[in-house]
């Protein structure tokens, strides 16, 4: 073979894993990152946080190419590859770009972060890009076996970036937590799995699909494979009643770490939700929506009641992370009608979104108040920051905003919609709930505002805010008052994604 | 100018937010140009409303004036849709007006951090001047919402002792009610779309749909709606907020909460309330009736007992704002004309006596009654504006607070003797109330030795007093004006609820459709008011 036919062949090789092309670049840097940390200083340690960001940065650029690709030729249901377990559709790129905003949000958080820590590690880089790769796969699979190997990358990247700062008991307390009751909740989705595989004798969604519609809606074996598969994934989105792990984990874990957590595996975690629930279970709907209306009203109460009397920021958070996956699945109860609501679909991606970003904007202020001897996520530490960093104290106000539910922020249209699609398909008691909810949620999101705003600084030190944090507040700060005052484009971009019926792609 | 008079909303509505975005990026150091220019601010914000004086027709024969509309959030049929009709723009000017009145009373009360307070007051502008002028319901919510977060801070920062607790329970009860109000919209807006397919928060299109909504749906919306507006008006069992917020917030925050914030909910009552959901509120004119009676005598007995100047005035605004509703839900020409009328003299009189606390609290730094007495000697001009203000409020003829309460008992008259009776008695419990008040503060001999050499008002207190006090004289004397802006949309909103309320009217009411209108209202003088009462 000449040295041309290789060219070719690789050539060829390219083209055909163009539809994977973000993962494998993403990869490339990861693996790039663990060769050159062991080159690297530690005073030059910050190069990886750099090449991670690069890696991000080429992902996306490979990423918009296969959404211009897809204009292009019209593909508005996607398109399957790889035998039919990888399917690019809007929906997939919609949650990527999600994914690929978080990630370079927290490893702009990250340098100053570790650097305090004293754990500036080029793994951390790696495992953020190896967890982003496993988000990716995993809204693009629509077979269960990708669906599952993705989910786990995602979820063993966690474990370990959970328990990273080795010498905090904490970090292992949580580190050690999730991996136990992940592996557990992993272990009920793959036996969900194989039950969905002894249904149908496929793990092509497709197929199984096709299997269960020909079966009568009340099989006992498709109730268990919803019930197990279900339950798998409330562990994993922290719903209750499978959050008892959150708060902990959410705690102990490096706050950029818990921030990418409760955002960006939270959402990916949803859109597999999404694509099994709209596609596998969505002639069962009947049955889950009566599942998913009382795991989200048991997570709105357990999570707005708990978070009222939390002291510590991330604690609070992670309970108010409960209360908004709670919801995230209401928009989902209201997709789940007999006739279908996409209203309900639209409510679920653009609530997931506006969440993205304001709980990210929410941790990165907790991030900013860690320095040395001061770990920053009391409430008490919150104390007078409007003297110590005006500007990150305005953008946390748009945040608790923004989490509230308050006009004129990304949340408010995120809650609107929610509420907006649960009237549209009749479910006025569900829409009374949530809207009451509203209230002791701004209770104690204005905790953190008191803290902030209205008590004097009982702290000495200087809150030093590096360039880097400074741009990834006000990125975030700004996608959420730009999506508050006017959303249109970024409704289009969650109508284009989310739509019934849901296709897969053929 | 061509540009000015089409946008003269916009350009209202964004001129304090935009004199808040400048300040954002001026270092908080530099006070004094905060100072001045939220001042600035706060008196271009009037200039740029004055034209409207001239070129707003209260006769013209369109519903709203100066309507812009913009495309906004298409996907769900939100639209920017600003525009005014005579009830608005009354209270436009009372924003305006009362706006650059508190800014300027801030000058001195506010100490620490006042690069926030100017930049939150601007924004609170914004907000407060949005609700009066959207179009659209989902604008209007917006800046209903809107409001709250610079309240809430101006109450939580530079409030007093029980600041933190007064600013949440101020925000989470108007929110609780917000929330049931977005529903009602919703409930609403699908309705809309399901009687004609298309998605809209127009209110104009609204309206003519909601009219004909069936019952039971029209009663559960106005409901939705109720507690909303009855929390911020409030109405006597959504009341409790409003002693605390008033109490703990600075001058400037109680002037504009009691002049304006507490309009909004009078308004909602009016611009959505009533007209678009005819059938609901007549069912429900005996229970709020009744409720704004009990606020008017309870309000008035609470103030009865206060020891603390700052309380008893806020008290005193649960009672005033019981005769906004009370005339609001007589549903007649009178009732609502009067309502409204009420409204701007409780924006002038309250603002005003707030003023007046202010003036006495940064000389003393207390309210307690009990630590003044004999204040006409050291202050006698103070005294002199405090006893024409106090009048006005307790409703003494040639004076603007009698105007609105009689139109007001004219109106609940003709719904219900006994209305108007209970009404009677909180004037007078009223004139009690405030008689007492002034009399301990400011007659008799010095009892407090620190009282002897209190300084009389400066040259900024009379600005922020002057103007207030014209006005209380002016629509005493003349309110002829105000009715005239009145005239059509009340008829409007009459027409649409009480039909047969002209049907049944005197032979000046009979010629109501043609133009110009003259109904019994439009008469300056009160005794031809109740003439035309009289004919029933």
């Amino acid at each position: 073979m000449s040295l041309l036919d290789h060219i070719r062949d690789w050539f060829s090789f390219l083209q055909a894993v163009e539809p994977i092309r973000p993962q494998l670049l993403l990869a490339l840097f990861g693996v790039g990152i663990l060769l050159t940390d062991f080159l690297l200083e530690s005073s030059q340690k910050v190069f990886n946080a750099v090449m991670a960001m690069m890696g991000v940065a080429f992902a996306s650029i490979a990423l918009w190419q296969i959404n211009s690709q897809m204009h292009r030729d019209m593909l508005s249901a996607g398109k399957t590859f790889f035998a039919d377990s990888i399917l690019v559709d809007p929906f997939a790129l919609f949650f990527s770009m999600i994914f690929l905003s978080a990630a370079a949000l927290v490893i702009l958080l990250s340098a100053r972060y570790l650097n305090v820590e004293q754990e500036q590690h080029g793994e951390y880089y790696a495992l953020i890009l190896f967890a982003t790769i496993g988000m990716i796969t995993l809204v693009e699979g629509v077979d269960l076996v990708v669906q599952f190997i993705a989910l786990e990358t995602m979820a063993i990247s966690f474990y370990v970036l959970a328990g990273f700062l080795r010498h905090d008991r904490r970090s292992n307390e949580a580190s050690l937590k999730y991996l136990l009751l992940g592996a557990f909740s992993s272990g009920i989705l793959a036996y969900g799995f194989s039950l969905l595989y002894g249904i149908s004798g496929s793990t092509n969604l497709i197929e199984i699909t096709g299997a269960i519609q020909d079966r009568s809606p009340n099989d006992p074996i498709v109730m268990l494979a919803l019930v197990t598969v279900a339950a798998g994934l409330f562990f994993k989105v922290a719903a209750v009643p499978f959050h008892q792990w959150a708060p902990d984990v959410y705690e102990g874990a490096p706050t950029p770490i818990t921030a990418y957590l409760s955002v960006a595996s939270k959402a990916a975690s949803f859109a597999l939700l999404l694509r099994l629930f709209q596609s596998v279970f969505w002639p069962v709907r009947d049955h889950w929506q009566w599942l998913l209306g009382a795991v989200a009203v048991a997570s709105m109460t357990v999570g707005n009641l708990a978070a009222l009397g939390q002291k510590n920021v991330k604690r609070m958070l992670a309970y108010s992370s409960i209360s908004h996956a709670g919801y995230v699945l209401l928009g989902l109860v209201a997709a789940g009608t007999p006739e279908g609501n996409s209203t309900g679909l639209r409510a679920v991606a653009f609530y997931l979104f506006a969440y993205a970003f304001m709980n990210f904007g929410a941790f990165a202020v907790v991030i900013i108040l860690r320095r040395q001897g001061l770990i920053g996520d009391n409430l008490e530490d919150l104390d007078g920051l409007i003297t110590r960093s005006p500007f990150a104290a305005v953008l946390l106000l748009i945040f608790m905003l923004s989490l509230a539910g308050i006009p004129p922020t990304a949340g408010f249209i995120g809650k609107y919609y929610i509420f907006l699609a649960l009237i549209q398909s009749g479910h006025y008691y569900l829409a009374i709930f949530a809207a009451a909810y509203v209230v002791p949620a701004l209770y104690y999101y204005f905790r953190v505002i008191v803290h902030a705003w209205l008590r004097p600084s009982t702290d000495a030190g200087v809150t030093l805010v590096t360039l880097g944090q400074k741009t990834a507040l006000g990125i975030a700060g700004f996608v959420v008052l730009v999506a508050g005052i006017y959303p249109e484009p970024f409704i289009r971009l969650a109508s284009a994604s989310l739509f019934l019926p849901f296709p897969l792609g053929r | 100018m061509e540009f000015y008079h089409n946008h003269v909303l916009s350009i209202i509505l964004l001129t304090p937010v935009v004199g808040a975005l400048i300040a954002v990026f001026i270092p908080r150091q530099m006070d004094n140009f905060h100072r001045i220019w939220g001042n600035l601010f706060g008196i271009l914000g009037m200039l740029v409303a004055l034209p409207l004086l001239w070129w707003f027709n209260p006769d013209s024969t369109q519903r709203y004036q100066f309507v812009e509309s913009a495309e906004w959030i298409p996907s769900i049929g939100a639209k920017y849709t600003l525009g005014i009709d005579g009830i608005s723009f009354l209270l436009i000017m009372l924003t305006v007006l009362l706006g650059a009145i508190s800014i300027l009373s801030a000058w001195d009360a506010i100490k620490p951090r006042k690069k926030e307070f100017y930049i939150l007051f601007l924004l609170l502008q914004t907000g407060m001047l949005g609700v009066f002028m959207s179009l659209d319901f989902f604008l209007f919510y917006v800046f209903w919402e809107i409001t709250l977060v610079p309240m809430y801070f101006l109450i939580g920062v530079w409030g007093s002792d029980r600041r933190l607790y007064a600013a949440i329970k101020f925000f989470l009860y108007t929110l609780a009610g917000s929330v049931l109000m977005l529903l009602a919209i919703l409930g609403m807006y699908f309705k809309y779309h399901e009687m004609s397919g298309a998605y809209t928060f127009d209110v104009q299109t609204l309206m003519a749909a909601t009219q004909t909504f069936p019952f039971e749906l029209q009663k559960w919306l106005f409901w939705g709606l109720f507690f909303a507006f009855a929390i911020k008006v409030p109405m006597f069992p959504f009341h409790t907020w409003l002693p605390d917020a008033h109490t703990e917030a600075p001058t400037a925050g109680s002037v504009i909460l009691a002049g304006v914030l507490l309009k909004m909910g009078a308004y909602g009552f009016l611009r959505f309330s009533v007209p678009m959901l005819p059938a609901a509120t007549k069912s429900a004119v005996w229970i709020i009736g009744i409720l704004s009676l009990i606020g008017i005598i309870y309000g008035a007995l609470v103030c009865m007992m206060q020891k603390d100047m700052k309380k008893l005035i806020a008290y005193s605004s649960v009672s005033h704002m019981g005769f906004v509703t009370l005339g609001l839900f007589a549903l007649n020409q009178q009732g609502i004309a009067g309502s409204v009328i009420q409204q701007i003299n409780h924006g002038i009189s309250t603002g005003a006596l707030f003023l007046i606390v202010g003036v006495l609290y940064e000389r003393r730094h207390t309210r307690l009654i009990s630590e003044f007495g004999g204040l006409s000697t050291p202050m006698p001009n103070f005294a002199a504006i405090y006893l024409i203000i106090t009048l006005s409020s307790l409703g003494l003829p040639l004076l603007n607070g009698f105007i609105g309460e009689f139109t007001i008992l004219n109106g609940a008259w003709q719904v219900s003797k006994t209305w108007a009776a209970w009404g009677v008695i909180g004037i007078i419990l009223g004139a009690a109330y405030l008689l007492w008040l002034y009399q301990r503060a400011m007659f008799g001999p010095v009892t407090n030795p620190i009282n002897e050499h209190l300084p009389d008002l400066n040259a900024r207190e009379y600005c922020t007093l002057i103007p207030l006090v014209l006005l209380a004289f002016w629509i005493g004397i003349y309110p002829k004006p105000l009715f005239r802006y009145l005239d059509k949309p009340v008829q409007q909103i009459v027409q649409a609820v009480n039909p047969d309320y002209y049907k049944q009217a005197p032979a000046p009411a009979a010629s109501m459709n043609q133009l110009p209108p003259a109904p019994p209202a439009n008469s300056a003088s009160p005794s031809a008011a109740s003439d035309a009462s009289g004919n029933h």
